[in-house]
């Protein structure tokens, strides 16, 4: 694995039964780097997703992320990555003050850590009147940006977002955008799926997933000229519907 | 008119959820509620489905008070929730026959109206409706609110986590059932199905913001906007939150939209000043409003 590469998947194949979910994919994603991944309901970036995560053992293929291999030391990737799903984030039934303990406790932050990174978060995102109330109760748009600071307590070196903005109101939105420009600035890889395709010309490089295999992978400026279009919405049309 | 409301509130223990709001919509019409998560859009839903009382105002649908003729109304509507609600164990079929049962009607009858989209689920009408993806469950559920071939359509967030394929299918599939009479209510956090309505009402904490043809809100929008592009989008938007005659900074695809706070804005100064912070090649020009941009203005 070269030095700056944080994912080096090569040929990663995953079956159910006689159904290819993820066909022979390769791709590189180096360090600090912004990654869209995209691809049409079905096409195969949730099965590709887990096993990067170390959750779905592939049926062939290899893949290293962050550093470990993920037949291997699956174990490793977990304490070495961040992971937030639109679905899955946080406890609605905790306060923001114990959704943050929990998850640093999890991620085997010592008491002061925590202590200290809290105050941080709450700082940073303004939750100070908010501190003890349940997640619950909370706004769509203030879980996410919440969930997305507790996935990244543990300092990974890679942030998985899987559709982190669907639903979201568009400033909030935005919102969420300047918080990953920033992590991606501080030398945190974000790999990212989305719905929204102005969300992928925010992306420094961008694949895109058709029944299973990645049918394109290039900087957005770069798949626009290729497939001579003007936004990433119509090369997604050209490619998807194909 | 079609759907008519007004005055309504709703609210939950110390939350309201819908605020006085008031709208009609016209026969045939393509109406959008358009709008974030929590704005509302719902409640809306089930207020005018019959399906939830409302603590004030009073609404008609097809001709029906929602309180008084609630047994009418649901004769004459089709309603798709957000959340995918036929029974998971029968098959594709059998969810269609036994919405048409209900409704003392059969699939032969209306086949008519939900034949475009049925022959796309046709191929797999033994499956179970829990098997099927997330595509194929929409289109179902589609066909099952349109079986008893109602007057008026009701659909939550159909393409909510739905790709930009199918999404464009999906609205195409809306605007010819558009054409053979249908009144279609339909909500929707994406902006830019907004344009494909014929009115829309934004709507954000159980308020309206306003209520327009797409045509009209944009225009309304009261700056001029600019693209703004330079290398590094994280370094150019820190830049452009600096500059202080700043008005609104947003994020938009691979430009940043920019408005400025003086009439006599003069986009070379702008230039210079992101040359001075160390911008590199960096391009201002003018650009057209979007629904987003009017949101955003109207949400702030």
């Amino acid at each position: 694995m070269k030095d700056n590469n944080v994912i080096q998947a090569k040929n990663l194949t995953k079956k159910f039964g006689d159904f290819t979910a993820v066909n022979s994919i390769t791709f590189e994603v180096k360090k600090g780097e912004i990654f869209g991944f995209l691809g049409a309901n079905g096409a195969g970036k949730t099965t590709a997703m887990k096993m990067l995560i170390g959750i779905s053992i592939p049926t062939s293929g290899k893949a290293q992320v962050a550093g470990f291999d993920i037949f291997t030391n699956p174990e490793d990737i977990k304490k070495n990555i961040g992971y937030m799903s639109q679905k899955f984030a946080l406890y609605d039934d905790l306060t923001v003050k114990e959704n943050i303990t929990f998850f640093g406790g999890i991620y085997g932050l010592s008491k002061e850590q925590i202590k200290k990174k809290r105050n941080q978060l709450v700082e940073e995102l303004g939750l100070k009147e908010i501190v003890n109330e349940l997640v619950g109760s909370l706004p769509l748009g203030w879980k996410q940006k919440l969930a997305f600071s507790v996935a990244l307590l543990h300092n990974p070196k890679i942030i998985f977002l899987d559709e982190p903005t669907g639903g979201v109101d568009p400033i909030t939105r935005r919102q969420f955008w300047e918080m990953i420009y920033k992590t991606a600035n501080s030398g945190t890889t974000v790999f990212v799926t989305t719905h929204y395709m102005d969300e992928a010309e925010y992306c420094d490089r961008v694949s895109i997933m058709v029944d299973g295999k990645i049918e394109a992978l290039d900087t957005p400026k770069k798949l626009k000229e290729q497939f001579k279009v003007t936004s990433m919405n119509d090369v997604f049309l050209k490619l998807a519907r194909g | 008119m079609s759907i008519s409301i007004k005055n309504i509130t709703k609210s939950f223990k110390d939350i309201t959820a819908v605020n006085n709001i008031s709208f009609d919509v016209n026969e045939g019409e393509l109406f959008g509620l358009i709008g974030p998560d929590g704005a509302g859009k719902t409640t809306i839903f089930r207020i005018l489905t019959t399906l939830l009382f409302a603590d004030k105002g009073t609404a008609i649908v097809a001709d029906f008070d929602v309180v008084k003729d609630y047994k009418s109304i649901r004769n004459h509507v089709g309603y798709m929730p957000g959340k995918f609600s036929l029974y998971q164990d029968l098959t594709v079929e059998e969810n269609l026959e036994f919405f048409a049962t209900i409704f003392g009607t059969t699939i032969e009858k209306n086949y008519d109206l939900i034949k475009d989209i049925y022959i796309q689920i046709e191929p797999f009408k033994n499956r179970r409706a829990g098997k099927l993806s997330g595509g194929m469950k929409q289109k179902l559920a589609l066909c099952c609110a349109l079986i008893h071939k109602p007057k008026v359509l009701f659909l939550d967030e159909p393409t909510t986590g739905v790709d930009p394929v199918s999404r464009k299918e999906f609205w195409e599939m809306l605007k010819r059932l558009q054409q053979k009479g249908i009144t279609i209510l339909v909500s929707t956090p994406y902006m830019d199905e907004a344009a494909l309505c014929d009115r829309i009402a934004l709507i954000q904490d159980g308020k309206i913001l306003e209520i327009d043809t797409p045509q009209e809100i944009i225009k309304h929008f009261p700056k001029k906007i600019y693209d703004v592009k330079a290398d590094g989008m994280y370094e150019l938007l820190l830049n452009l939150n600096k500059y202080e005659y700043n008005y609104s900074v947003f994020p938009f695809g691979e430009f940043v939209h920019y408005t400025d706070k003086r009439e006599d804005f003069n986009p070379k100064e702008l230039y210079q000043f992101l040359e001075k912070s160390g911008c590199k090649n960096i391009t201002i020009q003018p650009t057209k409003t979007t629904i987003e941009d009017t949101f955003m203005e109207l949400a702030k």
